[in-house]
């Protein structure tokens, strides 16, 4: 991926100095960091969240010509903990009255008590929108968006893996392997996200769109990063995978029907096919083993899971808000500049219908002979 | 009309299929090749844990696909 395009004092003096123009001047920028103008908005900012997502990009896949070796400068982790540390407190201020609430009720347990967290808290419904009411351009610029995170879609999760045990982690392992495809590349969902972006004919390349996503979108990344890379936020990074999966069966067939409405490829479709079938089973897995389990084994405890599932919602109706401020105002929820999404033209979407990587199988069941089946022998847990 | 009650999990092979039923949600049945419908008909699947809808109100039979969340919720 290439360095993107600056958007204030913060991101340029960064994005300078990974491309060798200039040292980083750290002092200055830890207390500019510190002493943030009133009224910044600390969870959509542009140039906080772009510097944010560009330093913890150094620990995904990096950017061309920046020398490896940045990951761990000990000048930009400095600069990293400032803004996550002015970021996380406001997460934590805004979380807090959720997360008091979600707690002060005792009458579940904990894993049904975060699931009506997910189904009652208040947020725009973009699967609606784009369900009933999308052009196929904001459609398009919907998958753009989501670019930024699903074309490493799992990836900020999978930094918990050895930081858990016992069941909740044999659980994340599974949740996870389904995730990355069950051994099949194709099979990936980041993968089949580059497929569905191709038969959008979009650019599926990682990052093409970063610099026309705004910092809502790249802080709901960044929340991600942000859990996943400090062991001490596990049990929020757990919270947070559950409450993603949880928002995620229901809206994905509103999606996938919106895809079927404007008439884009099966290929498309079929990403959002394959999510309501699997996180069905993910939120599952991720409230009961993984949360519920790590605070009854005392790996974790109940405030930090449900503070990071309160953080995944707020983080998306904050996110979701703009997008349909834009659409229902007739703006792109897009910013402005370069590079331009490739005209959808008829043309354009009958050469996507056939990917050069192949078009994933969509997930409908398959039917076998029933003299095939061998007896199960079933075991009955909890 | 219907031939079993509920879903069955089947597996081929000699190997333990696990089914752990969750709260007001679906049957978690881990290690299965197969799910059975109630029509007898079988769905084959490769995922290592599958959720089985237990509500009849899925999109998906017999897969869960979280519409139990809106029903409950409605009820």
């Amino acid at each position: 991926m290439q360095l993107p395009q600056p958007r204030g004092p913060l991101s340029g003096a960064v994005i300078g100095a990974l491309a060798g123009r200039s040292p980083l001047d750290t002092e200055r920028l830890v207390s500019r960091v510190d002493g943030l103008p009133e009224g910044t908005d600390l969870l959509t900012d542009d140039d906080l969240h772009l510097t944010l997502w560009v330093l913890y990009e150094l620990h995904y896949r990096g950017f061309e010509g920046v020398d490896p070796e940045a990951e761990w400068d000990p000048d930009l982790l400095r600069l990293r903990r400032a803004i996550e540390t002015v970021v996380e407190a406001e997460l934590r201020g805004r979380c807090a009255p959720y997360v008091a609430e979600t707690l002060g009720d005792t009458t579940a347990d904990l894993a049904d008590r975060l699931f009506t967290l997910a189904a009652t808290f208040e947020g725009p419904s973009v699967s609606r929108f784009l369900h009933r009411e999308a052009t196929l351009d904001q459609l398009r610029e919907f998958l753009a968006l989501r670019s930024i995170y699903q074309l490493k879609e799992s990836d900020p999760h999978s930094w918990v893996i050895p930081r858990i045990s016992e069941a909740p982690k044999a659980a994340l392992v599974e949740l996870q392997y389904d995730e990355y495809g069950g051994g099949r590349p194709e099979r990936l969902h980041a993968t089949m996200f580059g497929d569905a972006m191709e038969g959008a004919g979009l650019d599926r390349t990682y990052g093409a769109y970063l610099d026309r996503v705004p910092g809502h979108t790249l802080a709901t990344n960044n929340v991600m990063s942000l859990f996943g890379l400090h062991r001490r936020l596990r049990g929020a990074a757990m919270g947070h995978l559950g409450a993603y999966e949880a928002t995620s069966s229901i809206p994905c067939r509103k999606y996938a029907g919106g895809v079927r409405r404007l008439g884009l490829p099966e290929v498309v479709a079929a990403y959002f096919d394959e999510h309501v079938e699997a996180d069905a089973v993910h939120e599952q897995l991720a409230f009961r083993v993984i949360g519920g389990g790590l605070v009854e084994s005392g790996q974790a405890t109940a405030e930090d899971v449900v503070f990071g599932a309160v953080a995944c919602l707020l983080m998306d109706a904050v996110a979701g808000e703009r997008m349909l401020d834009a659409w229902k105002s007739g703006r792109s929820a897009l910013r402005p500049g370069l590079p331009e999404l490739p005209v959808a033209t008829t043309e354009v979407l009958a050469v996507a219908e056939a990917p050069a990587s192949g078009v994933p199988q969509a997930p409908e069941p398959v039917t076998l002979r029933p003299g095939e089946a061998l007896a199960p022998s079933e075991k009955v847990a909890v | 009309m219907s031939v079993l009650d509920t879903p069955e999990p089947v597996a081929f092979g000699d190997r333990d299929v696990e089914v752990t039923p969750c709260p007001d949600g679906p049957l978690l049945v881990r290690g299965a090749d197969a799910v059975r419908d109630v029509e007898g008909e079988l769905h084959a699947t490769t995922r290592p844990v599958v959720a089985v809808c237990t509500c009849a109100k899925s999109q998906r039979l017999p897969w869960c696909d979280g519409t139990h969340k809106v029903v409950r919720r409605k009820a």
